[in-house]
């Protein structure tokens, strides 16, 4: 059993109170850190510790942070992104609704560390219930002298709010959430200039993932060197997955990250292996827009080494052989799985969500869910597979925000890893619409 | 300043400058395209992609190539700067890209479509596009809606350039309209059934890209290449409007007004709706002189270029008007 | 014979107004409309369930904006329900965790059994609307419904199901405010 850094209590009765969560070692680090540290401690401890954004980039928390501008007399802001909401990943609901306190005392730490004298946690608007519990925690740490004027007579101030989205996937890009946060569309910004610069009501401001934040009062706490040595590589610390599918054991588990892929999935520690006796077909390891792949490269890379549970060895291959850890949305679909359904369904989603800015993302989104949904429905063509190649292709890259990528990756890999399905669909249309139809494998077709 | 290579030339400009405006300054074919950027508009840009150009240096400091393609109308540009537009053949290719994707919903429908002739689709795809598509899905399609009795908006058009709705902030004193519901099922409106009508509404029109918002007292009027552009101003009583526009017209009928446009189709000078619907009489006017097209327009086809007033005609005209054409001549006089 | 009473415009309760009032000292003074998205929350809480046009202007008049900046994100979030719904607004996700786990089943039983359509108005009781959504963001209870702040998860059996549907139908009390279920914020309860 890995060490659980942020999930240790999280079944202890009462932990969302501040009472119990404080009995339990709760808002120590920002004792630590306001009493004993100046600011820019706190962010060397954090760039020490190798913390990669868990929102799903990976980037370096730490130099996120050191890339805030810091005009003398302009306030500057953290938000922190609570706007949970790609497919398979449901890991920061849980961390708020259970540990709500954790969030509020990263956020304390974290904002003292950046300066920042208001903060927001943007949390998806569909969580309202999490809101609450949110809310009446801040309340507590305010009626504790955690939050508001001279924080444990520190001299320094922090108010938290809450601040609710409407229902857009979109506003999990963190300038899409700014715009949402200033009460407009979730309509992502150009950059330059960068939230770092130019954020929050035009001032600097930083945005971070829940899971991040969250990490923040551990690794002041136990040090930033403490906390780079779990772990492997560059891929520091303990990892949240939701894992989700056709597993036995769906669920959260904390992770450190190494963890082979094998035995996260077959593990009665973890998943405990496929539901219903079956058998595994393909994996999305981090969230549905990173790269799709069938059960022999998720398990070892192209070079038949194990696959771990790392930033590294899941990106392993490129995106030739490999995929990304992402958001760590675990989904896992058993031998019954219709990868060209999964597919458009997948599709469906970014069109959906697509926020209609920028011509490539609003078009080509939807080109690609209609194609799809022509040939799960039986009325495909041979070329429209590569028409599907081409017109990922042609949003890849060419689009304000990620979500142009997130769009096309999932497509372009399902071709690429699946395509004998997919021609499987143009070629037996009545066979493989029909309800409950299995695709029978290529050995089988051969 | 910052000085900057631009598909192999060199150009000196502010710091802050966009990478457009700095191909700008350079001028000729190698200025790329912008459908939804619009100099006067702040804010506008980056969302039609067009205008996408590789950058291969991101300046002296930091020569490195950027990992993606560029939006030349927002990306302001740093010393030393290698950027390649023309010369990129993934530029061109991604381009061709982008017009296939601005067309699969576009209904095509450029016979019956006023702007036909000055829409910047059109050119654009014209440019930079391929003759054919492969897109076989339904397009999408809104119905035409009156908004006021000056302006049409055929939403099946649109590019969703934003160019409109930034105007409306901008530049009238309210705004009714806006872009609603999102993705590509966005569109503009004004929600509830609401009329556009404020003193400069009318440039929603002229700032549209393409045919989706319409001057409704010039509808299927005539082609605009059978009519004959003029400049031409007048004492405009609004405070804010210069009275300088363009007349267009038809034999002696003026068909339309508008504001004057730049050779990259940008008004600098907005104009009121008394100036663009009231004032179609050449008697309303100081004509100026015929207005400046493009060789390569369409709307050239009628040889407007350079016009010179007979000198037999102004012998047969009375002497007090010659004297006027000599003080504020409104055309080239003869040789 | 003259009608006695002109339409009336709507009004949020006193108590949606104090709860406005403390929203807005989140943002600074300049930045009211910031508060725009979870105003419109209690808006459509306070109003049926949904956000008609009238209701739209009532939160630009709130917060000092004009209409159009109001109807151009309530018609952008999905949240926001522009036409009027049943008593239990039922959100159906049907993202791939969900489908994968027999979302798609679970919308037709609930169609079959509300007679109620996706997409499509109330059931004939005025009870349900059924309303497809996007990843809610709990795929590990796949498959799963929204109704208002409650999570119904694995609905992958129709007791389930019947559960989820017999507790909504014995509902007395709709909640009026969001925060009428857990009770309200602590400052609003000192003010």
């Amino acid at each position: 059993m890995g060490r659980k850094l942020l999930t240790e209590h999280i079944n202890v009765e009462g932990i969302d109170t501040f009472e119990v969560y404080r009995k339990h070692g709760g808002y120590r680090s920002v004792e630590k850190a306001l009493k004993t540290m100046t600011p820019d401690e706190v962010v060397e401890e954090v760039k020490k510790s190798g913390l990669r954004g868990r929102g799903g980039a990976g980037f370096p928390t730490g130099m996120k942070w050191s890339f805030l501008a810091k005009p003398e007399g302009v306030p500057r802001y953290l938000v922190c992104n609570a706007d949970e909401s790609e497919p398979g990943t449901f890991k920061d609901r849980q961390l708020m609704s259970k540990l709500p306190h954790l969030l509020i005392e990263g956020m304390i730490t974290s904002s003292y560390a950046l300066g920042a004298n208001t903060s927001y946690i943007y949390i998806r608007g569909e969580l309202l219930y999490v809101l609450r519990i949110l809310e009446k925690a801040i309340a507590e740490a305010y009626a504790n002298g955690f939050l508001g004027k001279n924080i444990l007579g520190s001299g320094y101030d922090l108010d938290l709010h809450v601040h609710p989205g409407g229902g857009a996937y979109i506003c999990g890009e963190e300038t899409a959430l700014l715009e949402s946060l200033e009460g407009k569309r979730g309509n992502p910004r150009n950059k330059p200039p960068f939230p770092a610069v130019q954020g929050l009501y035009a001032r600097p401001t930083v945005v971070n993932n829940v899971e991040s934040i969250a990490a923040i009062p551990v690794i002041v706490n136990m040090t930033g060197d403490e906390y780079a040595k779990i772990g492997v590589g560059r891929s520091t610390g303990t990892k949240l997955i939701s894992a989700c599918g056709h597993l036995n054991k769906p669920g959260i588990y904390e992770i450190e990250l190494g963890v082979p892929v094998e035995e996260f999935i077959y593990s009665d520690e973890y998943c405990g292996g496929i539901w219903k006796g079956r058998e595994l077909k393909a994996v999305v390891a981090g969230g549905s827009s990173v790269p799709i792949l069938p059960k022999e490269l998720i398990l070892k890379t192209a070079a038949g080494e194990n696959r771990l549970m790392t930033y590294e060895s899941l990106s392993d291959g490129g995106f030739i052989t490999g995929t990304m850890l992402g958001s760590g949305g675990f989904i896992a679909m058993d031998e019954t799985t219709c990868i060209v359904r999964n597919t458009w369904n997948f599709s469906r989603f970014y069109h959906h969500e697509s926020c209609g800015q920028c011509s490539p993302c609003r078009e080509g989104t939807g080109w690609l869910e209609k194609v799809l949904h022509r040939l799960e429905y039986g009325h495909g063509h041979m070329e429209d597979i590569d028409l599907l190649v081409s017109v990922a292709k042609q949003i890849e890259g060419n689009t304000i925000c990620p979500l142009g990528e997130a769009a096309a990756w999932p497509v372009a890999a399902a071709v690429r890893h699946f395509r004998d399905e997919f021609e499987w669909h143009v070629k037996h249309p009545q066979e493989a619409t029909r309800p409950g139809a299995v695709y029978p494998g290529k050995a089988v077709l051969a | 300043m910052a000085k900057i290579t631009f598909d192999g030339v060199e150009v000196e400009v502010p710091d802050g400058t966009t990478i457009l405006n700095a191909a700008r300054k350079i001028g000729g074919s190698i200025v790329p395209p912008a459908m939804c950027y619009y100099t006067p508009l702040q804010g506008s840009g980056g969302k039609c992609r067009a205008c996408l150009v590789r950058v291969a240096a991101g300046s002296a400091k930091d020569p490195r190539p950027m990992p993606k393609l560029v939006a030349s109308c927002v990306t302001p540009v740093q010393d030393g700067m290698v950027v390649e537009n023309t010369t990129s053949e993934q530029v061109l290719n991604v381009r061709k890209g982008i017009v296939e994707m601005l067309l699969i919903n576009h209904p095509l429908d450029c016979p019956v479509c006023d702007q036909a002739g000055e829409c910047d689709l059109q050119n654009f795809a014209f440019e930079h596009g391929v003759s054919t598509t492969r897109y076989q899905e339904e397009r999408r399609t809104f119905e035409k809606i009156d908004i006021g009795p000056l302006i049409q908006l055929h939403m099946t058009r649109c590019i969703l350039c934003y160019r409109c709705v930034y105007t409306a902030n901008q530049i009238t004193d309210n705004r009714v309209h806006g872009v609603l519901g999102r993705g590509d099922a966005a569109e503009i409106g004004t929600y509830i059934e609401n009329v556009i009508d404020n003193d400069f509404s009318g440039n929603v029109i002229d700032v549209c890209p393409v045919g989706a918002l319409t001057d409704k007292t010039w509808r299927f009027k005539q082609r605009v290449w059978f009519t004959k552009p003029v400049n031409a101003h007048r004492d405009c009583s609004h405070e804010k409007c210069p009275g300088r526009v363009v007349l267009w017209y038809k034999g002696k009928d003026v068909l339309r007004v508008t504001a004057r446009k730049d050779q990259y189709g940008e008004v600098k000078e907005f104009i009121c709706n008394e100036c663009r619907f009231e004032k179609k009489e050449t008697a309303d006017w100081v004509i100026e002189g015929p207005a400046h097209i493009d060789r390569s327009s369409v709307i050239s086809a009628n040889h407007y270029e350079l016009p010179v007033l007979n000198q037999q005609v102004i012998a047969d005209l009375p002497e007090s008007s010659v004297r006027d054409l000599e003080q504020n001549p409104p055309m080239k006089l003869g040789n | 014979m003259e009608p006695t009473t002109a339409p009336t415009k709507p009004q949020f309760s006193p108590a949606a107004q104090v709860e406005i009032k403390r929203l807005l000292t989140h943002y600074p003074d300049d930045r009211k409309k910031s508060a725009l998205l979870p105003v419109l929350h209690i808006a459509q809480a306070e109003f049926g369930g949904w956000v008609s046009p009238e209701v739209q202007d009532l939160v630009a008049a709130t917060l000092g904006l004009q209409p159009i900046e109001v109807y151009e994100v309530a018609t952008f979030y999905t949240m926001f329900n522009l036409k009027p719904v049943g008593k239990h607004v039922l959100e159906i996700c049907r993202t791939g965790p969900c489908m994968l786990r027999g979302s798609d089943e679970l919308t037709a039983h609930l169609e079959r059994i509300t007679g109620a359509k996706v997409g499509g108005p109330a059931s004939e009781d005025g009870l349900f609307t059924l309303k497809e959504v996007e990843c809610l963001a709990a795929c590990g209870f796949a498959p799963i419904v929204q109704v208002r702040e409650k999570y119904y998860e694995k609905l992958d059996t129709p007791e389930a199901v019947d559960a989820m549907l017999t507790e909504l139908r014995n509902q007395v009390h709709r909640p009026i405010l969001p925060w009428e279920e857990v009770g309200l914020p602590n400052s609003l309860k000192n003010n």
